[in-house]
């Protein structure tokens, strides 16, 4: 069992857990994820790892509620356990690859929207110690619900863009993105976007017009998460790949984002879905 | 001499209400027809059967104590080479290995080996406990075993009688590897038999350590230079699915053998209780002839839908044991040989339609020396379906290997080890699936076994 040391929400439905899992924690490395799985009766659920502590042992994890498995871990309280809490899972993030004199020349824009905030954080955080400040986009419909700013603030240089105005940028975060490439003369050599899969798809179109190298996170579906289902799998130029082993970074600019999305709602189309006979209860 | 008494018939679950439910289809011999049927076997001199088991179980003695009604007696005997005969009874092709070379076989029907077999694994679960061992001394040395499987299993429990400190490190959740995952509970019950082998694997004092992903969680390296491990056994199987590489193989409704069985059997996902889903439709078309085949189109029966094998080859090819089609095709599974899928075809919204397919003859014999299936030209047609599930055979992961300084691997991905499980990498040891590729439960549990007594001389050499 692995204890929730600590829990906090960020928003009416996201919150964030600290989580014990001492294994995980001194092997996690930015970009990767964990396979939780709440009960004896959960979904084994992919999740991204948003910090880690080796000295503390512990995983910090942020999850929305949206569906059945969700609800059940956002339920969950300090001092209450996940039946299973394995990883880290996934190739980290290609940053940390370079070499560190090629590293601090690298002009990085992090692109973040929804839940997505967090697990920009780590990456955004890991440059920072090694001696980049990357620039981050924060995107939300509304100022109520942005997450992960004041940390994210600590390590990075924030910009902030809202749907409806009510803070930062009036507009979507291709909206921002292009004020700062466009007006505000900002260059860059590569960016990371994470957040909802359209957002990721419309984001990487503009960069692509920019020919910024580009990589997005995509929260494919899975059960075992270590490549033995291929539930997750996902068209990268072309060539079907495995989210959970080779990704969950992809090319942003050749991922085909409709096929990842129209997958990704695989169970949700259908209102039955035990069979065609049986009742649903699967996404309450 | 006497009229032979005919081969005991065993009882089944009746077909019709099998196909519906999950439990197992076969319920095995009773001690009364265990004995009637152990009587049958001519206890050759030159006994065929034992050089056609892939461990060399001493079969003409075990059957002589099961005839005597000396259950223990036979359990010791099958103990020495093998560790899993409740499981091995159930999932072994027989027809193939003990029973094929069975000399009653040439005339008439051969001893049921494998019932036989069966009916003393599972004696000797009810009975485990029961003047076991005792527990051997430890000898201070500790030995890593990746992934709980049969192999995995046999080599933890041979290495832990011996008396060495063993660790099983599994990446799921739950203990048995394909035991679990792979093989349906109609086929293999989870709780009866698989829960309570690996309980006598912990009571020999194996400790077992779930969601621990070696390569990921902890590397090979850090378990011998940081953990202090002597030695670590690799037996991470084979579990990564391969697709057919044809047209909306990406539509949705279209799955691996493993998914849709690591849903049903070790999510649950066919239990109202559990919140996994598992989507069949009215129909599903599962692709393949294989045992993981056969258990694929079970389960989507059982789960309500109409269910089709189709399979490239002839009937006379399908490399399912015999008792699986036999059972799919009295639980009213159709079967379509010598048709090959082309493309799945779908709607505008990304889902399942049809499988598109192609009639096949066979031709000259290929590299397996079975007739290779030539397409029929122009002969495509389409069977109308939900849900496609490919079952074409699975590959190792190659985790381990890209994480693992020195440890070779061949062409296919395959870690290259002998026969006693020695690798490319001193003190890494392998064997089952990981090294063989996609193959059977005893194989697996043989390597791990002859692996064990490879580390114990590794060990016992350095020290």
């Amino acid at each position: 069992m692995f204890e929730i040391v600590s829990k906090r929400d960020l928003s009416p439905n996201i919150t964030e857990m600290k989580v014990k899992a001492p294994r995980v924690a001194s092997s996690a490395k930015p970009g990767q994820f964990v396979i939780v799985r709440v009960d004896e009766h959960g979904e084994r659920i992919p999740l991204t790892i948003c910090d880690y502590d080796p000295e503390a042992g512990t995983v910090t994890i942020v999850t929305q509620t949206i569906g059945l498995s969700s609800k059940k871990i956002n339920s969950l309280n300090e001092g209450d356990a996940f039946a299973d809490f394995a990883g880290p899972l996934g190739r980290p993030s290609d940053l940390l690859d370079l070499p560190q004199e090629e590293l601090e020349k690298q002009r990085v824009l992090f692109v973040a929207g929804g839940v997505g905030t967090a697990p920009v954080y780590p990456q955004a955080k890991w440059l920072k110690e090694h001696g980049v400040t990357a620039d981050v986009i924060i995107g939300a419909k509304t100022k109520d619900i942005f997450t992960y700013v004041d940390e994210m603030k600590q390590v990075a240089n924030v910009y902030l863009c809202t749907d409806d105005g009510s803070e930062g940028f009036h507009g979507m975060v291709t909206g921002l993105m292009k004020d700062l490439i466009e007006n505000q003369g900002k260059q860059y050599d590569r960016c990371v976007i994470i957040g909802p899969m359209i957002m990721m798809k419309f984001a990487a179109l503009a960069t692509k017009e920019w020919n910024i190298p580009t990589m997005v996170s995509l929260n494919a579906l899975m059960v075992d998460g270590t490549g033995m289902c291929g539930a997750c799998r996902v068209t990268v130029d072309g060539q079907t790949r495995f989210t959970c082993v080779e990704g969950p970074e992809f090319d942003g600019h050749k991922v085909d984002f409709d096929e990842a999305m129209r997958r990704q709602n695989m169970y949700r189309d259908h209102n039955k879905t035990h069979s065609d006979n049986d009742k649903c209860k699967c996404h309450g | 001499m006497a009229e032979r008494i005919p081969r005991v018939p065993v009882r089944e679950q009746d077909p019709v209400k099998r196909a519906a439910n999950f439990e197992e289809v076969c319920y095995g011999y009773d001690a009364e027809e265990a004995l009637k049927e152990a009587s049958r076997c001519l206890n050759c001199k030159v006994p065929r059967c034992m050089g056609a088991c892939p461990v060399h179980v001493n079969i003409p003695a075990f059957i002589s104590h099961v005839a005597k009604g000396d259950f223990a007696g036979a359990a010791e005997v099958i103990s020495h080479d093998s560790s899993l005969p409740s499981v091995c009874g159930r999932v072994c092709p027989q027809e193939s290995q003990c029973e094929g070379s069975c000399v009653l076989g040439i005339k008439s029907e051969p001893v049921a080996i494998g019932k036989l077999e069966r009916f003393v694994g599972d004696w000797a679960i009810e009975h485990a406990g029961e003047g076991d061992a005792p527990a051997v001394e430890r000898n201070g040395h500790k030995v890593a075993v990746i992934g709980s499987g049969p192999s995995g299993l046999a080599c933890a429990s041979d290495l832990a009688r011996m008396g060495y400190e063993v660790k099983i490190f599994e990446a799921l959740h739950k203990v048995g590897g394909v035991l679990v995952y792979g093989i349906p509970e109609f086929r293999l019950p989870k709780d009866r038999i698989v829960a309570k082998e690996v309980e006598s694997v912990k009571r020999l004092g194996v400790d077992i350590e779930t969601d621990v992903i070696i390569g990921h969680t902890m590397t090979v390296d850090d378990l011998l230079d940081k953990e202090g491990y002597d030695a670590v056994f690799v037996g991470s199987g084979a579990g990564l699915p391969r697709f057919m590489g044809i047209e909306g193989e990406n539509l949705n409704g279209v799955f691996s053998a493993n998914e849709f069985l690591t849903r049903a059997n070790l999510m649950h996902a066919y239990d109202e209780e559990f919140d996994t889903p598992i989507y069949t439709g009215r129909k599903v078309v599962v692709v393949g002839g294989g045992n993981v085949a056969m258990d694929a189109v079970r389960t989507a029966k059982r789960l309500g839908a109409e269910a089709v094998i189709v399979y490239r080859r002839s009937e006379a090819e399908l490399p399912a044991r015999k008792e699986e089609v036999h059972h799919a095709k009295e639980e009213g599974i159709e079967f379509r040989m010598l048709t090959n899928p082309v493309r799945v075809a779908g709607d505008e919204k990304g889902w399942v339609t049809g499988i598109e397919c192609v009639e096949m003859e066979l031709g000259e014999p290929d590299e397996s020396g079975r007739r290779r299936p030539v397409e029929k030209a122009g002969s495509n047609f389409t069977i109308d379906c939900d849900v496609v599930v490919m079952a074409l055979g699975t590959s190792p992961n190659p985790l381990i290997k890209s994480t693992t300084k020195g440890l070779d691997t061949n062409r296919k991905g395959c870690i290259v080890a002998d026969e006693e499980g020695h690798t490319s990498r001193e003190g890494v040891f392998a064997g089952g699936d990981a090294v063989t590729g996609a193959a059977t439960v005893i194989l697996a549990m043989g390597a791990g076994r002859r692996a064990a007594k490879a580390i114990d001389e590794y060990i016992k050499a350095k020290n």
